[in-house]
């Protein structure tokens, strides 16, 4: 086989490439995404929260650009850093606070904790707290979708690290060679605990390892939802029509440690400093006014709504119930209901 | 003599025995710039270099694989599984090559490494960051199995690891790293493999445990001694080979035994434990022993639930009554 050898590169769109509806639910779930995740290291640092928990801040604009292209039905997968991939799939704020402070409400039953997120309901596929763990899982909802003949693509967000694991060059290879309808997603912040990508990796650009699989890699300014989205739809439509994975590298970066046990201090301030500027939000939102797509009060509204939502959603934590120690067994079979 | 917790006793057996022997080094995911997650390899990269303080990749099941390769041509690796969970994708390497190797090869290479790291049911980590890999690997052949509970067997136990030319498991626990305890300065504080540490002596039964749960043990006999009961409490160190001759001599003369244990009930090191107790000293039973262990079920993340998965001090205090009363 002879791979093709040409740059992929996703044309530009002229501007506005989105509707004013399109541009307020993008905003909306980036927002959305960022105000969970200071509420939790809020509620972490109080003590209502409890293990490792790895926030999303600053990545936004990867899981909102990705998902938010999907359809209903659709499947997403995640890692450990999974709240904000759990929110954009639908999963409502409530079950996931929920589930972070271990109560009966959560979506899975306070049984799972941050890093084992599940929702059956809204097809998303898990939270896993491995590294690279999530790759061949989110590659075999893709070949469910192809063996059932549906047309559901399968969404799997991964950090950096992860490529640097045999899981994924074997999951990539399967799903190349099977013609599977997946988007392989890396959110390339850079680092990977105290591991700089470039001390961990032989090939620091990941999408060209798509070319070893002859599948299109992408490389995508992770910090840009409409570039992520723009990127996404192209991958979208080649899986719904049966032609294959892509691999997406978004650049992008964490704005906080690694999770809120890090003390995060191998990273450089100027480093930190620079993609603060590059923060996707405001970003986001300077593209909306200046299209004219929606006025600066118009956000503020959005924001201050998801705010109470996250209230609401903190308040609903803490008055459900913890789950009856008495069934401490439960759903440890398939015959538990 | 020097106050030190038990992270710091393993960073200094590490140091030590990285100063005695060149061909120790270390590998393993943010050991070296980043000094471990639980700062067990702090500083040693400054001290050593990146070449013996190798960080790698997140790529468990090849990076022990290529410590098997080192270990059969001079080097003498210690891996740190960041957690000691993550080596499930390692278990083949650590499996296959680490115990079986020196056989298939009729003799012709040894593994001498250490595979290190912590494991056990910490505070609401969830399931995968709260596995007790100790059982699992418990059936492979040629593997050695250790666990130790304090910072002074943590020290002494590790050099004998590292010193020993089997592929060793050195399960620390994620609760017991901050662990403090009176270390010997300046000694080659050595403690060997196989050999259990009576922590008490008594005639009214034998309590058999190891790593964390030596610590509930030891404050449920506080207890059971001021309420006029004389258990005998073991430490057993090293899960493999078990220090069988301690054990029956205990049992020979106490006719009882609660194992105490935070691994899973089932095809747990408990279970084996009975199976030997059957084997060896079964005339000297005068009870069917008693084991505690953990709830077969993945580690539930609520607090409260995951506390019912593993054995409490209550545990102990009710099941060492059962058994003497
Ligand atoms: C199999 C496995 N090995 C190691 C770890 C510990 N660990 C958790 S996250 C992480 C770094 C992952 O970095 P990356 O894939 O870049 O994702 P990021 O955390 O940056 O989102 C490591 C080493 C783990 N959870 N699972």
């Amino acid at each position: 086989m002879v791979l093709s050898q040409e740059v992929n590169v996703i044309p530009k769109v002229v501007p506005p490439e989105i509707t004013r509806a399109q541009g307020l639910e993008l905003y909306q779930d980036m927002v959305l995404g960022r105000t969970f995740e200071d509420m939790c290291a809020q509620m972490y640092y109080q003590g209502r929260m409890f293990g490792f928990v790895h926030l999303y801040n600053g990545q936004e604009a990867v899981a909102t650009g990705c998902i938010k292209a999907l359809k209903a039905g659709d499947y997403v997968t995640s890692t450990y850093r999974d709240h904000v991939h759990a929110l954009s799939q639908g999963v409502p704020a409530r079950a996931i606070m929920a589930e972070l402070f271990g109560k009966a409400t959560g979506c899975s039953k306070g049984r799972g904790g941050s890093m084992h997120l599940f929702s059956a309901e809204h097809n998303f596929l898990g939270g896993y707290a491995f590294v690279a763990e999530g790759i061949p899982v989110a590659t075999g909802a893709a070949y469910s979708a192809k063996y059932r003949g549906t047309d559901q693509v399968s969404v799997n967000f991964f950090g950096d690290g992860a490529t640097n694991n045999g899981a994924f060059f074997e999951s990539l290879n399967m799903a190349a060679l099977w013609k599977l309808p997946i988007l392989y997603v890396v959110e390339n912040n850079l680092w990977s605990i105290g591991m700089q990508h470039a001390r961990a990796s032989s090939v620091t650009e990941i999408y060209k390892k798509a070319l070893a699989f002859d599948i299109p890699g992408y490389l995508v300014d992770g910090m840009d939802v409409l570039a992520v989205r723009r990127a996404a739809v192209t991958a979208i439509e080649r899986a719904r029509a049966g032609e294959g994975p892509t691999l997406l590298e978004c650049t992008t970066y964490r704005f906080r440690g690694h999770s809120l046990a890090d003390p995060d201090e191998l990273r450089d301030p100027a480093e930190k400093d620079l993609w603060r500027k590059q923060d996707p939000i405001p970003k986001l939102a300077r593209y909306l006014v200046e299209h004219q797509l929606a006025t600066q009060d118009e956000l503020q509204t959005i924001e201050d709504d998801t705010q109470t939502l996250i209230e609401d959603a903190v308040q609903f934590a803490q008055d459900s119930p913890e789950p009856p120690v008495d069934e401490i067994t439960r759903y440890v079979h398939a015959e538990d209901e | 003599m020097v106050m030190q917790y038990y992270f710091e006793a393993l960073r200094d057996a590490i140091y030590e025995e990285m100063v005695r022997d060149p061909m120790v080094m270390v590998m393993g995911e943010d050991v070296g710039h980043y000094g471990g997650s639980y700062k067990v390899t702090k500083d040693l990269f400054k001290e050593f270099g990146g070449l013996r303080v190798l960080d790698t990749p997140i790529a468990e099941n090849s990076f022990a694989g290529m410590a098997v390769g080192c270990a059969m041509t001079g080097v003498r690796p210690i891996i740190e599984g960041m957690n000691m969970g993550f080596l499930l994708l390692a278990f083949s390497q650590i499996a296959n090559n680490g115990g079986m190797l020196r056989y298939t090869s009729g003799g012709q290479f040894t593994v001498p490494m250490v595979v290190r790291g912590p494991g056990g049911v910490g505070r609401q980590l969830g399931a995968e960051h709260s596995q007790r890999l100790e059982a699992y690997f418990y059936g492979v052949p040629g593997l050695k199995i250790i666990a130790p509970a304090t910072p002074l067997d943590a020290k002494g136990l590790l050099k004998s690891a590292i010193r020993d030319n089997n592929t060793v498991l050195f399960f620390e626990h994620v609760l017991l790293y901050n662990l403090k305890e009176e270390i010997p300065d300046g000694v080659d504080y050595i403690v060997p493999i196989g050999k259990a540490n009576r922590l008490r002596e008594g005639q009214d039964l034998t309590i058999l445990t190891y790593s964390r749960q030596v610590h509930h043990c030891l404050s449920a006999v506080k207890t059971l001694v001021n309420e006029g009961y004389d258990p005998e409490l073991i430490d057993l160190r090293t899960l493999k080979p078990l220090d069988l001759e301690m054990i029956c001599e205990s049992v020979h003369k106490t006719h009882r035994v609660l194992i105490v244990e935070e691994d899973y009930k089932t095809g747990g090191i408990g279970g084996e434990i009975i199976a030997l107790l059957n084997e060896h000293c079964f005339d000297d039973l005068d009870a069917p022993p008693v084991r505690l262990a953990s709830r077969d079920i993945p580690t539930p993340y609520n607090g409260r639930m995951e506390a019912a998965t593993i054995p409490q001090v209550a545990d102990i205090l009710q099941a060492v009554k059962h058994l003497v009363d």
